[in-house]
């Protein structure tokens, strides 16, 4: 890996906004910095908007380190603060028994199997909340 | 290999070492003494077809002790020439063991072999003075002992093979991965858990759940006798890595037994979902995915 590229900030990850939800896709590796960068788009892409809900799709990342692990928590709680729901999307079992070892069982965190159950997930949490009154065509 | 010091008398054969000597006595005397062990209990419990074939593996053994005779190495189980035998002594050795016989019982037999061919040397060398006799008996005797250790060792090599495949066999018939139904898999555990299981469990589990694409994972431990806090630590973990993939985990069939092994380890599994049965967790898991089960009989419809 590029290490000199990733220091000077690498490859931002896009955030993508769908409807009242922030899609966010992790490929490969992701280094600290710009996982500290990630945390910071969401967070001003959720007060910038009203989202009620972020998915973090992980199902390319092979490796989670105890810092995007922290990162990935933080931005759940950071969201949290800010009324939307995290949900964390296709994490491989690799991964999940890395994070497991490692402690970090990320209890705060919302997850689903796909991209797909992530979204469901989101509208039925949505609509059972507030019963649907964001579903407005916009 | 030790010199010969003693001094050469006039006996035919120029001055030669005891190996060297029980060499040529073996080469010299191979079919007589693979005829006498034909009579052996080891080669006639093995050979009980034809005779024959016992004396023809006999000749074969005794080539290997004369090759390695002549190579001088007679304490050397690693002798180049006992690597021509090993396949037929394993064979030998594995046939006495189906008989029930065990390891000191065949040892006991290979060293039977010894007398036969001491007598025979003895017999052979009739002339030579007693110190030199004495000294090829004992080389003759060394030798006889390394087969023995070189049967031995064939017999370990294989059990310890079969072992070890009878552990991969056990790994994968203990782990199955069950799809109850479309979103749930589940996986009955039988037999003791140790770590090294655990971790397979672990593994296969989660693999299941992303290949199925599972909402609901179940761990019955109906099977399981024991729970100590290394496996109760494993069952979190799993449970756990599960969450963190998207999928909910539930552990049934807890006994009573192991019920109370966890509460006096004071183990906290406040964060797992437990059901009594496999049925119930099934229960739960369908409900969880909206399915319900509901009775076919009139009237008696209803959740369960």
């Amino acid at each position: 890996m590029n290490d000199d590229l990733s220091r000077a900030g690498g490859a931002p990850v896009p955030v993508l906004r769908l409807g009242d939800v922030l899609l966010v896709t992790l490929q490969g590796d992701l280094h600290d910095g710009t996982a500290e960068q990630l945390r910071q788009d969401i967070v001003a892409a959720i007060a910038g908007s009203r989202v009620t809900g972020v998915v973090i799709d992980i199902s390319g990342v092979e490796i989670v380190d105890s810092f995007l692990g922290r990162v990935l928590a933080e931005i759940a709680a950071n969201a949290r603060l800010l009324a939307a729901q995290t949900v964390v999307a296709g994490m491989r079992p690799a991964v999940a028994l890395t994070l497991v070892e490692l402690g970090l069982t990320l209890p705060g965190l919302r997850t689903a199997l796909s991209t797909g159950a992530a979204l469901e997930l989101l509208g039925r949490v949505d609509a059972a909340a507030t019963d649907g009154p964001r579903r407005e065509p916009r | 290999m030790r010199s010969e010091a003693v001094p050469e008398h006039d006996a035919a054969a120029p001055q030669a070492s005891p190996t060297d000597e029980v060499g040529a006595f073996l080469n010299r005397r191979r079919e007589q003494i693979a005829q006498r062990w034909a009579d052996e209990p080891l080669f006639r419990a093995v050979f009980t077809v034809s005779r024959d074939e016992a004396v023809e593996a006999g000749r074969s053994v005794v080539d290997a002790l004369a090759q390695v005779a002549a190579s001088g190495r007679v304490e050397d189980s690693d002798s180049a020439g006992f690597t021509v035998v090993r396949e037929q002594l394993a064979r030998m050795t594995a046939a006495r063991s189906r008989s029930g016989m065990s390891t000191a019982q065949v040892s006991g037999e290979v060293d039977a072999l010894r007398a036969p061919v001491v007598n025979l040397l003895v017999a052979d060398l009739p002339d030579v003075p007693a110190e030199r006799l004495r000294e090829s008996t004992e080389a003759l005797t060394v030798l006889m002992g390394t087969l023995r250790l070189v049967v031995m060792e064939t017999a370990l090599t294989e059990v310890q093979s079969l072992i070890d495949r009878q552990q991969m066999q056990l790994l994968e018939v203990a782990t199955p991965i069950i799809r109850l139904w479309d979103g749930i898999v589940a996986v009955p555990l039988i037999g003791t858990l140790d770590s090294a299981r655990s971790q397979v469990v672990m593994e296969t589990l989660l693999e299941a759940v992303v290949d199925q694409q599972a909402r609901y994972a179940i761990l019955d431990i109906t099977g399981v006798p024991t729970v100590d806090s290394l496996v109760a630590q494993h069952l979190m973990k799993t449970v756990a890595a599960v969450r963190l993939m998207g999928a909910e985990c539930v552990v049934s069939g807890i006994r009573p037994a192991i019920a109370q092994t966890i509460v006096h380890l004071g183990l906290d599994l406040g964060t797992v979902i437990t059901r009594a049965g496999l049925a119930d967790a099934l229960a739960y898991a369908l409900h969880g995915l909206g399915a319900d089960i509901v009775h076919a009989t009139p009237g008696g419809a209803g959740h369960r």
